[in-house]
């Protein structure tokens, strides 16, 4: 039978009575949990402050018709050459349209499919910019705008003017933040472009586009799909990409599997096409643990030092409360109780301490070219991590309070009475 | 009246730094209210003795009875309990617990039989203290009073449980001669008002002639009862 009520009693009245130890060993757990907080709310902000950079930018599943040579050249299919060793030179790209063939079915089956949060069609097409007597080469992307603000952050990155605009104007341009410096335009301005094939389109810039990747600024815009099929020539359902966006991005692989079988088309799935960005998450949260479960098992050895030396300071007290009638569990329990009431305090102080640093950061002004809707640090406040970071607390502590607590149950009252 | 407390061929061995026989076929026992001290030259095993009686040293051979009932053998656990209940310990030097009040000191280990309430505890508590004349230091730290006053709050602490037997290890050792005087008046008197069995070990010869019995001990046997 276990009394808690005495077995506390007695556990407070020796922090109390002992409170330079007793804040030392909670402060220990203080600093070690809220570091852990503040790491990894910063790094996970910053992971998903680069994962969303990239993924919000990269559909799930790109499709798109490959330029490239037919697998089984003519010869394959003569017959009576079979087993040859047939050597073909000079093997050139199949001739055959950029279009998606039956784009329209496609998308409507796609749009069907459950698995499916959204797909757009998008009209890619490589034309210049026409300034003066300049002419930049860029491409222009035609694109079903109020989708792609649903399904992308491309609203972020419109940093003048706004997609609305775009999809209420029938020769509108939003363009690209790099062009539009080196032209000298803004907004309401005109900008001629050229296809390849020399036909001259005016079009009205509704929006400045920035991306914050400089390579993409230089040379992209965006217009409404029937626009650039307009400036091309080019029927409705000339599509040359379709993004799909998934509610669930680990089916992206095989659904791309299975929509290059059925439709006899390329599609790129996220992971094949970002493969060494989810390397750098994970490496960078190993980081972030690695450090955090430093610093507890730093906390840890301050508190299990404390509490070793808190019982031999008690050695006669412990020899009393056993000579009393307290069992050698009662006083392994008196000394758990107290690792586990610093574990506590200090993970609770430790949560608020890494809550206020976040606060501090997340205010901190973080400007930079290349993220224009970014003004301050990002982090990241999951409840997630505050729990962990409790559970590491008391974990902790209880490991460390493990050791010393069984030893002073286990000590000999004989011993100590006797003074042998 | 049958015995309180009785041993029988307890046998006991230190084996560090090498094997020494501190105890050799001890057999006796205590009858109730009867007041008994064990004198014996120092070695001669007599404070080893008293720890095996108080159950805290329970590497012997041989059997302990206590009210009767065998308690040879039995779980740590259970004997915390039965010294709990059962027995009260006074030291030679006070012990008492210095960050809790004189009144927590002999409260606890009532709070840890739970029997009773924490306010009839207290009102027992501050009841052993008055009968001890030190009422007044009830809400003194422990560390802050006399040497004297110490050895009645451990007295105190003792009896809270109403134990059958009350075991003493040199408890008037460490005190002069006028508060060792008293000590022996209270034993007196808790034997000859409340029927308690008294069992101490003490060097001090004048104390032990005044008792029931004296246990005369050399070399880890009884040589005279």
């Amino acid at each position: 039978m276990i009394n808690w009520k005495v077995i506390l009693e007695i556990a407070k009245t020796h922090l109390v009575t002992k409170k330079k130890s007793t804040i030392t060993a909670t402060l220990g757990v203080t600093f070690g949990i809220g570091a852990y907080i503040t790491l990894v709310s910063f790094m996970t902000g910053l992971n998903e402050l680069l994962d969303d950079l990239i993924l919000n930018q990269t559909p799930h599943i790109h499709i798109y018709n490959e330029i490239k040579p037919s697998e089984k050249q003519p010869i394959t299919l003569i017959e009576n050459l079979d087993g040859a060793f047939n050597v073909v030179h000079s093997v050139k790209p199949k001739q055959g349209q950029r279009k998606i063939h039956n784009a329209l079915p496609i998308l409507n089956y796609l749009r069907n499919d459950e698995n499916v949060r959204g797909a757009t069609p998008q009209l890619q097409v490589q034309i210049f910019y026409l300034s003066g007597s300049i002419e930049l080469g860029g491409n222009l992307v035609g694109v079903d705008i109020m989708e792609e603000v649903r399904l992308s952050n491309i609203r972020d990155n419109i940093v003048e003017g706004s997609p609305e605009a775009l999809k209420n104007s029938e020769n509108g341009i939003l363009l690209g933040a790099g062009l539009a410096k080196k032209m000298s335009l803004s907004v309401d301005d005109r900008v001629q472009v050229s296809t390849a094939e020399g036909n001259i389109f005016p079009l009205k810039i509704v929006g400045i586009y920035q991306s914050g990747i400089a390579e993409i600024d230089n040379i992209q815009s965006f217009a409404k799909l029937k626009t650039v099929q307009r400036v091309l020539g080019e029927a409705e359902n000339y599509v040359t990409d379709i993004n799909i966006k998934l509610f669930q991005i680990s089916q992206a692989e095989q659904m791309a599997n299975r929509l290059e079988r059925q439709f006899d088309i390329e599609a790129v799935d996220i992971n094949e096409a970002n493969a060494q960005f989810e390397t750098g998450s994970n490496i960078r949260n190993l980081i972030t643990y690695a450090v955090s479960v430093t610093l507890l098992i730093v906390a840890g050895f301050g508190i299990y030092n404390i509490l070793n030396m808190l019982i031999y300071e008690k050695m006669k007290d412990i020899a009393i409360l056993k000579a009393t009638g307290f069992s050698g569990r009662d006083v392994k329990y008196i000394f758990m109780s107290q690792a586990i009431i610093i574990g506590f305090i200090g993970g609770v102080l430790g949560l608020c301490i890494g809550f206020l640093l976040s606060k501090l950061i997340d205010g901190a002004p973080f400007e930079t070219e290349a993220l224009p809707t970014i003004t301050t640090y990002p982090v990241n406040y999951k409840l997630g991590y505050y729990m962990i970071g409790f559970f590491f607390a008391l974990l902790s502590t209880i490991i460390a309070g493990y050791l010393p607590s069984r030893k002073a149950g286990r000590i000999d009252p004989v011993q100590i009475i006797r003074g042998t | 009246m049958g015995l309180i407390l009785e041993a029988k061929n307890i046998n006991k061995h230190f084996y560090k730094p090498k094997d020494f026989h501190v105890l050799k076929d001890i057999s006796f026992g205590i009858e109730a209210g009867e007041f008994v001290s064990i004198m014996g030259k120092s070695g001669s095993g007599k404070s080893t003795l008293l720890y095996i009686l108080s159950t805290m040293d329970t590497d012997y051979s041989g059997s302990l009875f206590l009210n009767g009932g065998l308690i040879t053998g039995k779980e740590h656990q259970e004997l915390s309990r039965i010294r709990n209940k059962n027995i009260g310990f006074v030291f030679q030097f006070h012990y008492l617990l210095s960050e809790f009040s004189v009144l927590e000191n002999v409260m606890l280990p009532a709070k840890k039989l739970a029997e009773k309430s924490y306010d009839e505890i207290e009102h027992d508590a501050l009841e052993k203290l008055n009968m001890l004349h030190i009422g007044h230091l009830a809400t003194k730290k422990a560390s802050r009073i006399s040497g004297g006053e110490k050895q009645r709050v451990a007295i105190a602490r003792a009896l809270i449980n109403n134990p059958t037997i009350l075991m003493g290890d040199e408890p008037t050792g460490n005190l002069d001669s006028f508060n060792a005087e008293n000590v022996f008046q209270i034993f007196k008197q808790l034997k000859e008002e409340q029927a308690l069995s008294l069992l101490v070990v003490t060097h001090d010869g004048d104390f032990a002639k005044r008792t029931d019995r004296i246990i005369q001990m050399e070399d880890g046997r009884i040589v005279h009862q």
